[in-house]
């Protein structure tokens, strides 16, 4: 029997054994808490417990499963809202009350419901792993598609009639070239830490519209595209995570919380309860799955909440899904590392950290994807993650790995955020790789000229960087004329443009067209005006106009459905700069 | 089981190690008996084989490895609580000092709490009127929140908290039942005295808690003192339906008592030798704020922290803003200017108060003005930057008048001394200052908004400086 030697927090050690694996899955001590084996050596085995150790005594067993950390998957994930370790918090609800129990024991999914299975393969089919034998609708958004689970090929050799079963209710049994027969019912098993498999990756082709315009327009990711989001405290990560799983066109959200506040994890879950998606005109809730490690539950279930989040979002893949991974806040599962690292008694690297954090960073970016399935579907993941960099200084290790792996970069910036500026992207620090792989999606769907206004968009924002320099030395007044235009309009990109409020109803989300539009008069009253200075016209003249405030608020007083009314911006800016000739 | 021993192998700072020991569990309660008749706390901290670390709470002082017995409790620490709490007087261990005897005991809790399930928890929704514009208007406080206060020394930060609990508790005559719950951490005895004072002024000391571990008071105890404070909050809010207030002060003192007995431990610093788990442990305290389903009651948070040289980039104000709700910053420039309460209203932030306010809460104009107020706000500190460079002369005319608009805003606005405004004269007042700007330069509301809130005259009547200058400047300009 193992027993436990010693105990330090979250990790623990087992004395002379040889019976573990690496990254086996224990249960420890007589409450049965769940842990993993992360390092062995011949005189101890050593274990990080996913829960408090509080109360635990050496001498307590240690039961080893024999495999790694895994989430169960099927019908059921979708609205439900799980911890780090996918336990249902519902459940623990009903069963403990509001306080988490160490030890807590409960089923992840519900085996006594039934779904409607409707089955889409027959006796005599050859099917193997990631084959769609059945379909099942998980909510009226999603069906959830049945998949072979791994290591399972061969023939069918019965079929269930459609109608309701239980999880675990066999559906479908296949004989192998062995003539071994496996049982097949609506669920699996899935080690969080390994990758499930594809048959290719694909190139990025498709962006991930999230009706954000700095995103859609400035910074935009792809579908399967990876982003990283630092920002100091207050500068609206969070909020720029919810606006992001509200409204961007992926099929599912996967959002975890990883080690951030419990009233936020709320939050998320009563406003995603009721805001209706556009689209099909049901609850949000329908599309996601929460993941809730709040920052005082146990710091290894922290590290493990991500894994579990990105785990659930390649499974919707492989049935052909668009997912979206939010991970508030990747920092937090960093600290999480270097915690554990800590205890170990590891040799740090940077800032403590361990010196094997770049390559964690790396393994769980290089999840996302845009992949060609086992069952020939089309399917994504794209991962955003946020990153709260310690001090708000964007060279702390965990902000500056990030940057290596990712492709986007979304600064979030303290200044912009204090001027209640949201989203506060900061658009001379941030980046997109995407917008070369993109640029054939835009130029086809929305017009050439999107990423055009696009380009004159970034021009004008880099000159006026250029420009302030001179102005906080000097101020605006010595400008010559152009200069003083160009300050204006690029005033009216940043607060009609970029600055986006998400709590006014048209401004929440704006479909790519109205972005478009909105781009096109601006730059129109650009290059009038420009006209207009050229004949030697003071600045101040065509400032007291208005017309450039008009402009400003046209993201308020256009609604996303009445696009037509542009008509009479073009008309008003005409009129306005006419008046000045 | 009650083992005792007898002797240590080791002592080292605030811990003491032990041989031999067996059928321990982690994180137990131990009762240290010296040979001069006294008791000392600890707690297991470490459990190697049978090689026990304890961290004595009072301090290892005239221990010696002969002199003591230990006694393990079998239990984790826990705290006895009932209603009777309410009025009396704590030291940091939970032990009563007031000479008024033990408490009657209810129910006996485990201080390190559990993690609330985000199932259970209620979104905090209603709004804690504090009378403070520069909080009621742009950092509303919400019921169920964690706001802190982040200062510095020399600032009137307790004034304040006092000032809020105030006129939070007076001004709310709904039959609702609330306490006042205090823990000071390493603070002076002038502190604890003025919040027990005030308290007694304000009339509400029958509906407070005191934990009080001073100054002088042994370190390690510190880092039980706000667990104490805490398990008595949730007990009153979560078992007795009470809307619970608790004002902490001083974190800081708690992290480096903290970060005292990590390295006693010789665990492996972080940044500025605080412990890599320092984020984890202050989120074991701030997280346990909040409402939950079950109860009527509410856990509703105001930290004090003290930032160390005035900068907000320190671990512990860094760490404690990633946790909270939002903070509220005080300035000490505004003070130094005389301005009361010298709050930052840049950096300060609450992060609930966008479901807290608006119509139903407060009033529907709330957000528009909030958002105005700080835009036209931090263009002035622009302005500002400008004129520390070329002069105020040189400045143009709007950047002039933003200057005035930012003086006229520090001087009424924010600054209101220990007056009681309600949240009505607060967003009136905002309108007020925002109207003397020009109308087209308040780019964050909308038409209908400003029709309905926008008085130029009035404004310029009421701060009554027609004749200014840069009025005149601007209306040249305009004609």
């Amino acid at each position: 029997m193992n027993k436990v030697y010693s105990i330090n927090g979250p990790v623990i050690k087992v004395k002379n054994s040889t019976d573990f694996q690496i990254m086996e899955m224990v249960f420890v001590g007589d409450d049965k808490l769940l842990g993993e084996v992360i390092s062995i050596s011949e005189e101890f085995t050593v274990i990080q417990v996913y829960e408090s150790t509080v109360g635990l005594k050496p001498g307590e067993e240690i039961i080893s499963t024999g495999e790694p950390i895994s989430v169960t998957l099927g019908p059921g994930l979708l609205t439900n809202i799980f911890d780090g370790i996918q336990r249902p918090l519902n459940k623990i609800y009903e069963k403990d009350g509001k306080f988490i129990k160490a030890g807590t024991n409960v089923d992840t999914l519900d085996y006594d419901k039934e779904w409607e299975v409707h089955f889409l393969v027959k006796k005599g089919d050859k099917i193997n792993f990631g084959h769609v034998f059945g379909e099942v609708e998980e909510t009226t958004l999603i069906t959830h598609r049945l998949l072979v689970p791994s290591g399972i090929e061969g023939e069918v050799k019965e079929v269930k009639k459609d109608g309701s079963y239980k999880l675990k209710d066999v559906l479908v049994v296949v004989e192998d070239k062995h003539g071994n027969k496996h049982e097949l019912n609506m669920i699996q098993r899935w080690p969080i830490k390994k990758p499930r498999p594809t048959k290719e990756r694909l190139p990025l082709s498709i962006p991930l519209i999230s009706g954000q315009r700095v995103i859609d327009t400035l910074f935009p990711i792809a579908k399967g595209g990876t982003a990283g989001v630092p920002g100091g405290f207050g500068t609206g990560k969070t909020m720029m995570q919810h606006q992001f799983a509200k409204w961007c066109d992926a099929d599912i959200i996967v959002y975890v919380g990883c080690g951030e506040r419990g009233n936020e994890m709320t939050q998320t879950l009563e406003e995603f309860s009721e805001l209706i998606d556009p689209k099909s005109n049901r609850p949000l809730i329908e599309r996601t799955v929460l993941i809730a490690n709040t920052s005082n539950m146990p710091v290894a279930a922290r590290e493990a909440s991500i894994y579990t989040g990105v785990v659930i979002a390649e499974f919707y893949r492989d049935m052909g899904y668009h997912v979206a991974v939010m991970a508030d806040s990747t920092s937090r599962w960093a600290e999480a590392l270097r915690e554990i690292s800590g205890r170990l008694e590891e040799m740090p690297a940077e800032e403590g950290f361990p010196a094997y954090l770049p390559s964690r960073i790396a393994q769980f970016y290089e999840r996302a994807g845009y992949m060609n399935t086992m069952s020939d579907r089309k399917g994504s993941v794209s991962i955003i993650g946020a990153i709260s960099p310690q001090g708000s200084d964007f060279s702390e290790p965990v902000t500056q790995n990030t940057k290596r792996f990712v492709r986007c970069f979304w600064a979030l910036d303290k200044e912009l955020a204090y001027a209640r500026h949201y989203a506060a992207i900061n658009w001379n620090q941030s980046y997109s790789e995407y917008i070369s792989d993109l640029s054939k999606w835009y130029n086809k769907q929305v017009g050439v000229e999107f990423l055009e206004s696009r380009q004159q968009f970034i021009k004008i924002l880099a000159e006026e960087n250029k420009l302030m320099e001179i102005v906080k030395l000097i101020g605006k007044d010595v400008l010559p004329e152009d200069q003083k235009l160009l300050l204006e309009i690029a005033r009216v990109i940043r607060v009609g443009y970029l600055q986006q409020n998400a709590f006014h109803k048209d401004d929440t989300f704006v479909p790519l067209e109205k972005q478009l539009m909105m781009m096109n008069l601006i730059l129109y009253l650009y290059k009038e005006a420009s006209i207009i200075i050229k004949q030697g016209k003071a600045f101040s003249l065509l400032l007291k106009t208005n017309i450039f405030d008009k402009v400003i608020k046209v993201k308020y007083d256009i609604p996303n459905d009445q696009l037509v009314l542009f008509d009479n911006y073009y008309k008003l800016i005409d009129e306005a700069l006419h008046s000045v000739k | 089981m009650n083992l005792q021993y007898i002797g240590l192998k080791e002592i080292n700072g605030p811990l003491i190690f032990l041989n031999h020991v067996k059928g321990i569990a982690f994180e137990e309660m131990v009762e240290i008996k010296l040979d001069n008749g006294t008791t000392r706390h600890g707690r297991v901290v470490e459990i190697n084989g049978d090689l026990v670390a304890i961290l004595v709470f009072e301090g290892t002082h005239s221990l010696s490895l002969k002199n003591t017995t230990i006694k393990f409790l079998g239990k984790p620490m826990e705290i006895g609580l009932s209603e009777n709490i309410l009025g009396r007087v704590f030291n940091g261990l939970g032990e009563p000092i007031d000479d008024l005897g033990p408490v009657y005991v209810d129910r006996y809790f485990d201080i390190n709490g559990s993690a609330l399930n985000p199932v259970a928890r209620v979104y905090p929704r209603d709004y804690i009127n504090t009378g403070i514009s520069s909080i009621d208007g742009l950092t509303t406080l919400i019921r169920g929140q964690k706001l802190p206060i982040f200062s510095g020394s020399g600032m009137p930060h307790n004034d304040l908290a006092v000032q809020i609990v105030r006129q939070a508790k007076l001004s709310d005559q709904r039959k609702e039942k609330f306490a006042i719950i205090f823990a000071a951490m390493g603070v002076t005895h002038d502190v604890a005295n003025y919040f027990k004072r005030s308290f007694e002024e304000a009339g509400v000391s029958d509906k407070v808690v005191m934990y009080l571990n001073l100054a002088d008071d042994p370190i390690i105890e510190r880092l039980l003192t706000p667990r104490c404070a805490l398990s008595a909050a949730e007990y009153l809010a979560f078992e007795k339906d009470t809307h619970v207030l608790v004002v902490m002060t001083d974190i800081t003192a708690y992290c480096e008592a903290l970060r005292e007995f990590s390295s006693s431990k010789g665990e492996i610093p972080g940044r500025k030798g605080y412990p890599g788990y320092l984020y984890s442990d202050l989120a074991s305290l701030f997280e346990r704020a909040g409402i939950v389903k079950s109860s009527k009651g509410s856990v509703t948070q105001i930290p004090i922290l003290s930032m160390p040289n005035d900068d907000i980039t320190h671990p512990i104000p860094d760490l404690t803003g990633y946790i909270t709700e939002g903070q509220i910053v005080l300035d000490r420039e505004l003070h130094q200017r005389g301005i009361y309460p010298p709050i930052g209203v840049l950096p300060s932030l609450s992060r609930l108060m966008k479901d807290g306010i608006g119509s139903g809460y407060t009033r529907e104009d709330h957000q528009p003005l909030m958002n105005q107020l700080f835009a036209s706000y931090a263009q002035v500190m622009d302005a500002r930057s400008l004129a520390s460079v070329i002069g105020e002369d040189e400045l143009s005319p709007a950047d002039k008048n933003l200057m005035e608009f930012g003086r006229l805003f520090e001087e009424h606005f924010i600054s209101q001394g220990h007056k009681n405004r309600s949240i009505t004269d607060t967003l009136d007042l905002g309108w007020r200052l925002l109207s003397f700007l020009p109308k087209d330069q308040l780019d964050r509301t909308d038409e209908m908004i400003l029709d309905r809130f926008y008085d130029h005259e009035d404004a310029i009547n009421f701060f009554n400086i027609e004749d200014s200058v840069i009025i005149n400047e601007l209306k040249k300009e305009g004609n």
